[in-house]
């Protein structure tokens, strides 16, 4: 329901008139909710904000929260809500520091007893609905994109490129390799190889619980990529049934050196590369 | 992870996003394992279940999958049934020919995914969708 001119201007002289009184039971029905986990001055704040806000709105004579005099309203309540979010409140507790407006007008409004002042009423609370699910959305919106923040952190901490032995570099891989990972793996790969000057590089699929096509075909462009910068990769960490699956699946991995575990194919390298290896030395010691 | 599975009723998961990919196979390796399947069994079966679902988003442009255990009596095994409404498949033979794609990949997922279960059964019509029905067996 929308509010006509004139019950904007009534919001916005009711909003005026009792500015103290509004301000202060707003703040004490959110401190309420709270339960002190906000400095009352810094509620105040928020309420003086949003208070300042309305009066903008409706002095403007705000239809809905979409039209356009509200938008510094909408700026007001997003900033809110994002703080709210980001301080680990629930989308209830903030919802409800919009919601409580309600009760603040209606004990302003308590004493007209005309059918205009519950008809204003109406109007007015229809209004706070609208900003409460406003505020709602917002901090949807907010942890929406802290988790999509999470999961670009987890990504970066969860690929790293190791150094094994001078001149080899692994890259252990856990968990779903899709596309995004594939390439920060690759990126991560060719520019450690580029910095320590290594010319192995062993990829490791140990934590890969599945290697579909996909992977797969993720994993031999990161090989031919490289091998273009002069580098020799070896995949190890292919346990019996993600062989017997490749096998079935059709994937060839060509000349690609592969290794059951880690410690193959760094003994592989090694030997490749003319270190003696502990294995060799007891055979010769014995 | 996906505990809390009632087993007795078929599972259902709308593929819409790579996202929902990893959930079915999530979904299907929890089914396997309480259908005891060997790991390698399980490890073909989920291998599968992810070429035919990623099939279903990026070929089939999403659609739904439904994960059920099978029972003819002497073996219990998965069933998966993937089912969309994108565009169908013209030539069935050549899109089950190793190393045909017209996507980009190695080619290998349909035809990989079924040498990879027991049952493997496709209906599709140009213009109407494609529903892939796929059991694997306990051994």
């Amino acid at each position: 329901m929308a509010l006509s001119a004139e019950q904007s201007s009534r919001l916005a002289g009711l909003l005026t008139r009792h500015e103290e009184q509004v301000t202060q039971r707003w703040t004490e029905a959110i401190a309420g909710s709270m339960r002190g986990r906000l400095s009352q001055a810094e509620l105040r704040r928020q309420v003086q904000d949003l208070h300042r806000g309305m009066i903008v709105a409706s002095e403007q004579g705000v239809i809905d929260l979409d039209s356009e005099q509200a938008s510094e309203l909408r700026a007001v309540l997003s900033e809110l809500s994002r703080g709210r979010a980001r301080q680990g409140f629930s989308a209830t507790e903030t919802a409800v520091s919009v919601f409580a407006l309600k009760d603040v007008l209606l004990d302003l409004m308590e004493d007209q007893s005309d059918g205009g002042a519950l008809r204003d009423y109406v109007a007015f609370a229809a209004l706070v609905d609208q900003m409460g699910l406003f505020t709602f959305e917002s901090y949807v919106r907010t942890r929406e994109s802290l988790i999509a923040d999470q999961a670009e952190q987890l990504l970066e901490l969860s690929t790293p490129v190791v150094k094994l032995w001078e001149g080899v570099v692994a890259v252990p891989l856990v968990g779903t390799l899709d596309s995004a990972r594939a390439q920060v793996v690759m990126e991560r790969l060719l520019q450690t190889l580029v910095d320590t000057g290594s010319p192995y590089a062993i990829i490791d699929i140990t934590g890969v619980p599945a290697v579909d096509t996909q992977v797969a075909q993720h994993i031999l462009k990161t090989v031919v990529a490289a091998r273009l910068m002069g580098a020799d990769c070896i995949i190890s960490g292919i346990r019996p049934q993600i062989a017997q699956t490749i096998v079935a699946l059709g994937i060839e991995f060509g000349d690609i050196a592969t290794k059951a575990s880690l410690a193959d194919a760094l003994r592989h390298v090694l030997r490749l590369s003319g270190v003696e290896t502990g294995r060799r030395q007891h055979r010769r010691e014995a | 992870m996906t505990t809390g599975v009632d087993l007795g009723q078929p599972q259902a998961q709308a593929i819409r996003s790579d996202e929902d990919v990893v959930r079915v196979r999530q979904l299907v390796r929890t089914v396997a394992v309480a259908v005891k399947l060997s790991l390698v069994d399980q490890t073909k079966v989920v291998t599968a279940a992810s070429e035919l679902a990623r099939n279903t988003l990026v070929y089939g442009g999403g659609g739904t999958v439904e994960v059920s255990t099978a029972d003819n009596g002497r073996r219990k095994g998965v069933r998966i049934v993937f089912a969309d409404t994108g565009p169908g498949i013209a030539d069935l033979d050549l899109a089950l020919t190793d190393g045909y794609t017209t996507g980009g990949g190695l080619g290998l997922g349909l035809s990989g995914a079924r040498r990879l279960v027991d049952e493997f059964d496709i209906r599709t019509a140009v213009g109407e969708g494609t529903r892939i029905t796929v059991t694997k067996w306990s051994r």
